[in-house]
């Protein structure tokens, strides 16, 4: 069961390497937030993931919690910022 | 239970592998977040419900339903946060024959 677990963090990982194409070299700002955005989804179900293969599932769903609320106003705060400026 | 959870997170890691795979292969911005939006909120849900199924009924798995709640709520709405401030800065939608279909540069910056 572990394996299992182990085995999908690291698919996930997978993931999060292809969705990093589209942040360095995606056109424009935007294509670059929602690239980012998509990594710190990911990154919450790792972190998840972790927890659950450590066995100390009670510490790391804090630490998820915490990163998905950064991640929604992070997300937030950039695309109020770029709607005023325009594009970078 | 075991076989549920795994069932759950088998299917959160499809969901995830479609919205990369959108995300890589779709032509413009506005496509490309029309997979990620909906693909990475679902994803997550089953993800996380499949590792509350895992834990077992405790303080712990009530806590990772309440951070699926949240992604279920806040993930649409950054993106349609996104979305309204690309539009807004004039980004163009794209189409077949390349001829704009709204005409974008008359929204105000």
């Amino acid at each position: 069961m572990q394996g299992f677990f182990l085995i999908n963090s690291l698919i996930l990982g997978l993931f999060v390497l292809l969705s990093l194409y589209r942040v360095v070299l995606g056109p424009g700002i935007f294509n670059r937030l929602i690239g980012a955005s998509v990594i710190g989804t990911k990154t919450l179900i790792i972190l998840a993931f972790i927890g659950v293969i450590y066995g100390r599932i009670e510490m790391f769903v804090d630490i998820s919690l915490v990163y998905a609320l950064l991640n929604f106003i992070v997300t937030l705060a950039a695309a109020k910022y770029f709607q005023r400026k325009g594009a970078l | 239970m075991y076989i549920l959870s795994i069932l759950f997170i088998l299917a959160g890691t499809f969901f995830f592998f479609s919205g990369t795979i959108g995300l890589l292969r779709f032509p413009d911005l506005y496509t490309r977040m029309h997979a990620t939006g909906k693909c990475d909120t679902l994803g997550a849900l089953f993800s996380l419900t499949g590792i509350a199924l895992y834990t077992g009924f405790s303080l712990t798995s009530v806590k990772i339903l309440l951070i699926a709640v949240l992604v279920f709520f806040t993930s649409p709405t950054a993106t349609h946060a996104l979305l309204r401030g690309a539009f807004d800065s004039a980004v163009k939608p794209w189409t077949k024959d390349g001829k704009s279909v709204v005409d974008v540069q008359m929204r105000g910056k």
